[in-house]
Parts: C-alpha cells; structure tokens; sequence
C-alpha cells in the first residue's frame, strides 16, 4: 500500500514552517529550507516520518486557520511559537526532517566548511594530539581499589 | 520439522554467543548457533552514504522499537525513564556499539564484602584475567597500557590518537588534577588479523563500514565457523523444551518464512542479553516449570540493571573532532570507588565524548532550545557546529528485585511470541550518583571554558547495558545459574550473556561480559566428562 501523499496545503505549510526555522542568508550564502531543492528532498526521503510530520501538519493547520503563508508576520511568528510549544513528538519530527535534509544540502555543506561527501571510503585524518599531557597522570602513584 | 541433534546449540550470535561458540569449537562437538537476525552487510552501512546522519533516526536507530526492522522484537519500556536500546543480527550490539573497552574493576567483585550492598560475585577478577586477555587478542583492541586507576591491559594496539578534542579535556583535567586516560576501545588503530586500520569514519555506533571497529561478525564467528561451528539466520527461538527428566531437550524456533522447527540439543547454551534471556526462559514454561525454566528462585528477569548515564555537554571556542573520529576516546576513573562523604555508595567511570556531526548537532540544539529559529539560526550554529565536547558518567546500578523484565501480556513479536516488558525506577543511591557526576562534568566543561551547557540525566535511549536478569550464584535460592553458568535447575542449560551479572560496576560491560563467556566455556571444557552432574 502506497503511502498517503502531502495535499498541496500541507506542503505549502511545511515550506512555510521550514522557512521560518531556517530562513535564507545572504550573509552566509545559504538558502534557506524553503528552497525548492530542500523541500524536494524532504518530500522524497521522508519515509516512515510521513504519518508523524502529517499530524504535524494538521496540528499546525489548526493553529493556523488558514494557509501558514497567508498570516501576517506577528500572527505566523505566535503560530510557529505554539506549535513549537504544544506539538509534541510530531512536531519534534517535522523539526528534525527539515534540519536533517538541510544539513546534508551541497551549498549548506559547502558555507560550514564541510566537504561534500559521505565519510566512508576516504574517512578522515586525525592528528594524534599533546601526549606530554598525560605527564601528570603517570606522576600519580596507582591508586586501583584492592579486592580485599 | 524436526532436525537432527546437536551436541550444542547457542541461542544468539552476539558478543558473548560468538564467543562460547569460538572456545567451545576446539571440543570438535556439533556446535550449531541461532540468531534471529542475518549477517550484515558492510556496504549497507549509513557511513557508506550522504544521508548517513539521517538514517541514526530510522531504520539504523539504536532503539528496536523505532529501528522495527524484521530481525527486532518490540520491548514494552514505557515503565522506564531509561528505554533499551540494542541491535539484533549476527554480532548483536557488537554491531551497534560505541566499542569502548573497559574492565569490570577487581572492587566490582567484592561489592557487599567492600561496601556491604548487594552481592558479591561467586567468582573474582583473577579467575577472569586470562580470558579478558585472551578476548582482548581476539576482538583487537586499541590502547595504552600502564592507566594507575583501571586494571592492568595489555592492548595489541597503539591507542587512538587524541586528535583535537582530546587535549581540551586532558587540559581540563589535569587543571582539575583529576584521573583521565586514553580508552581502551575495540578500535583497530593498526591493521589487525584482516581488519582494516581505523580512518575515523565518526559514525562508529551505528556499524563501521570499514570494518575497524570490532563486532563478532568480524572477529569471532570467521574463526569459529572455520572451526566447524554452524551458523544458522533468521531463526527466532520460541521456547525451550525439557524432557521428562526436566532437561533441555532441544529448542522451538521459527525460520524467516514463519515455518515452526524443533531442533534437538544436548547442551542450550543462551546468549541473548540481559532482556532476550529471561524473555526467552519466562517464554519456556511448562507443567514441569510453571513460572519459567530455570526459575525456581523466581529471579529470573529480576535485578535488571542499566547504568544510568548522566550526560553532560557544552561546547568550547576551539574546534574538536566532530564526526571526524570515534565518538569516545577518554575515560577517568577518578569517582570510581565508593567515598561516602559524596552522599552515595559506590561510584561511576566517566567516558568523555569528541563531538558530533552536523545534523545531529542541529536536532539535538534545537531541541534544547540553544539553537533559535530565524535568522539568527546560521551564526548560533556556527558557533555550536564543530565545537562540542562531552562528559557522560556511567553510574553502577545497584540490584533491586523491583527493576524487572517480566512478559507484556499484550504485546508480541511478528512471530505472535510475547514481548518484553520493563519496569525500571532508578535508585535513591543512583539519583545522587548522576548528579554527583553533572556537577563534576559541569566543572570539568567549566575548566575546558565550555558555554552552553546542557544535560541528559539519565540518557533516555540509554539502555544499553542490560545486566542481571539470571544472575551467578552458589545458592539455588539466589541466583539462577552457578558459578561456571549452569542453570540450577536444568542441568545442560547455560547462560553466558550479561545477564549472569551480580553488579554491575560503572564502566561498559561487553569486555567483561566476553571473558566471563570465554570463563564459562572453559569451565565446561574443563567438565565435560560430568557437565551433568
């Protein structure tokens, strides 16, 4: 059985809410997680977070009224506030599939610095750091608990 | 259907069932192990992909009840501030694990003679020494010897390097003038009897793609299964059945097709963990054992006990390592032992973490509401991205008979096979343990100039310890299986999972979990010509 797709409204909403917890930056030259390419992917990969991020959506369809998009600034500002504040765990997953799918965007990726790609096979070089700190600890004389 | 007999059949292939099956080989018995898993499939690994963050929520969660995938069984742990987390395929939480390596304390034995609570063990450190040694050969592990606060180790490998974070705590330490030293962890620092050298993938817990961290997959079960062990998958085991003489007869599994198969046994040995065991044997009853095998003490999925981890966390100016290396690298036993003046008996190792990638920096902040929405998202993130560093205190549960694993009489498995429930409070003595431990992890993230300070106390999906739930005893009427594993009541039964555990000590229990498997095998070598008696 195929999964019930988001209505346009919901995703209208979802893009709405995205926006606002991740708002576009000239700044850092980042889209926000309104951006088309971002919201596809959350669209495409949300998998076993669809029932949860739907009852989301409906939540904040309650708060709403109306179109999340068609409140005026304050008015969408206390909505997303309560939602926040009173939607539970789905409202937690909705948070989460935006963030995860945001920071894994190449050009998001690319303003914190952080190379485009998975870790494995190439991994990661890791200094071996200060040994010399471990100075004062081998000064200390052993002090394991005796059995008896 | 029925099979032909085994000389010996282990329930579950995970840390302490690999290990059993791979010492017990040499006996040149018909060995035979079921897992209700399949063996894994390193290319599937979330670090082989971009979302590799992503799937720690889903399908590679540490949770079963949120992972739900056909090898896991659902556990009913809403009557627990601490949930079960676990992994369920060949290498069991070896798989899932952050591979942080240390011993039981000699102390750990001698809790009631030392500190006069709970029991001591019916066996002592020394009788366990050569075979932490001998599983530390085998699952590789990395370290350095000579820490003046742990037991002496003697790892084959180089400890991993302190890399970024690690100098930031050290420097907190030793300005504190507190115990720290580098892990021993099964982290391959150096290529190692086919494994692959560490490359510092990050994502450690949720299975390493390269093959550096040990799980029993890669270590034990090659080796056994050259020695002859049979390795059977997707085979979850239903009941025990005993004969007429109330021995184990042989155990009722279903395969991957949900078809019923009796296989016969001279010897069970159980391997499926603190939870999985007492379910299995609270499964197993009958007229002969009406309260479940091996039950005449009716101990059996009492004494559960956890670790309470209290976390705390906070984020430095400098940059730490992030994801760009194995998630833990230090430990202090500087709260170890008992000193009353702290208010409580008994102490906690610390494990300290190097950071965290990305999206879980984001999820995590967020929901501690250090990370706003809106515009000033981007540079708060910044400033946290890349920059934690964490202090987790690993609190010694004390066994309280009230801490259980009983059966949910609702829920059940996809094989209709009752689930586990848990009931699980933590203790007065573990409450001022944990915040004994935040206002020290608070001062250690202090002296590292670390802002933002944030706390887990407990963990929630932090059972990962699952101890004493058929514990070692002498006396038949307190404890389950004697002081080699033999079940008290059926004489060719064996447990050998943390399970056996009298207490709990306050460090990671799979090193010692693994000897105390490797002790109980070479018990039973040593007694094979009157294991019945």
């Amino acid at each position: 059985m195929s999964e019930p797709a988001l209505t346009q409204r919901q995703r209208d909403d979802l893009c709405t809410i995205a926006g606002m917890i991740i708002p576009a930056s000239d700044e850092y030259k980042v889209p926000g997680a309104d951006d088309a390419a971002i919201q596809a992917d959350i669209l495409k990969t949300l998998g076993r977070d669809r029932a949860p991020v739907i009852a989301a959506l409906d939540h904040l369809a309650r708060l709403a009224g109306k179109p999340l998009g068609d409140l005026d600034s304050a008015r969408r500002d206390a909505v997303a506030n309560e939602f926040r504040a009173t939607g539970g765990a789905p409202a937690a997953t909705l948070v989460r599939v935006v963030l995860q799918c945001y920071y894994r965007d190449d050009r998001v990726l690319r303003s914190l610095g952080l190379e485009l790609r998975a870790p494995f096979p190439q991994g990661y070089v890791l200094e071996q750091g200060d040994w010399s700190l471990l100075d004062p600890v081998r000064a200390r004389s052993p002090s394991l608990r005796r059995a008896q | 259907m029925k099979h032909e007999p085994v000389d010996v059949l282990i329930i579950g292939a995970g840390a302490s069932g690999a290990a059993v099956a791979w010492s017990l080989a040499d006996t040149r018995m018909h060995i035979l192990c079921l897992d209700q898993g399949d063996w894994m499939k390193p290319s599937e690994y979330p670090s082989t992909g971009r979302d590799w963050e992503a799937k720690f929520y889903g399908e590679w969660s540490t949770s079963p009840n949120i992972r739900a995938r056909p090898e896991d069984y659902p556990i009913n742990d809403d009557n627990s501030p601490i949930k079960v987390v676990n992994f369920n395929g060949v290498g069991g939480s070896t798989v899932m694990y952050t591979a942080h390596w240390p011993r039981l304390h000699p102390s750990d034995f001698k809790v009631r003679t030392l500190d006069g609570v709970a029991d001591d063990w019916p066996i002592d450190y020394d009788a366990l020494t050569p075979f932490f040694e001998e599983n530390d050969r085998m699952m590789g592990v990395s370290g350095l010897s000579g820490d003046p606060r742990s037991p002496l180790t003697h790892p084959p490998m180089p400890p991993q390097p302190l890399g970024l974070s690690g100098p930031i705590i050290g420097n907190a330490m030793n300005k504190l003038g507190w115990h720290w030293w580098p892990s021993d962890t099964t982290v391959a620092t150096m290529d190692y009897e086919g494994r692959a050298r560490c490359i510092n993938l990050g994502h450690c817990t949720p299975a390493c793609a390269q093959g550096a961290k040990a799980s029993t997959d890669i270590t034990y079960w090659p080796h056994a299964i050259r020695a002859g062990v049979e390795v059977k998958t997707h085979c979850r085991v239903r009941e025990i059945l005993t004969n007429a003489d109330g021995m184990a007869s042989g155990v009722v599994y279903y395969d991957k097709d949900g078809a019923e198969h009796f296989q016969p046994a001279e010897v069970v040995i159980i391997a499926c963990n603190g939870v999985g065991t007492p379910r299995l044997l609270l499964n197993s009853k009958s007229a002969r054992f009406p309260d479940g095998l091996a039950n005449s003490s009716g101990l059996v999925g009492k004494n559960l006990m956890f670790h309470p981890y209290a976390q705390i966390y906070g984020f430095v100016q400098e940059p730490t390592d992030a994801n760009r290396a194995p998630p833990t690298c230090l430990w202090s036993k500087e709260f170890y032992d008992t000193d009353l003046s702290r208010g409580f008996v008994r102490g906690y190792g610390i494990q300290f973490g190097r950071g965290a990638g990305p999206v879980f920096e984001a999820v995590a902040s967020e929901q501690k509401g250090i990370l706003p929405w809106g515009a000033d998202h981007h540079r708060v993130f910044r400033r946290l991205n890349g920059h934690r560093i964490g202090v987790s205190a690993i609190c010694e549960d004390l066994p309280e008979e009230h801490n259980r694993v009983t059966l949910d009489p609702v829920l059940k498995d996809g094989h209709g096979i009752p689930a586990p429930r848990i009931d699980y409070t933590i203790s007065e003595n573990s409450r001022k343990m944990m915040e004994h431990g935040l206002a020290r992890g608070r001062e250690i993230l202090e002296a590292a100039g670390a802002t933002d300070i944030c706390t887990n106390n407990p963990i929630p999906w932090g059972g990962w310890h699952l101890l004493g739930t058929a514990r070692m005893g002498t006396d038949p009427k307190r404890s389950v299986v004697n002081e080699w594993g033999r079940s008290h009541d059926v004489k060719n039964l064996f447990i050998v999972d943390g399970s056996v555990f009298v207490t709990s000590g306050g460090v990671n229990p799979t090193s010692t979990i693994q000897a105390v498997a490797l002790y109980i095998a070479d018990q039973m070598k040593q007694r094979l010509a009157n294991l019945f008696d």
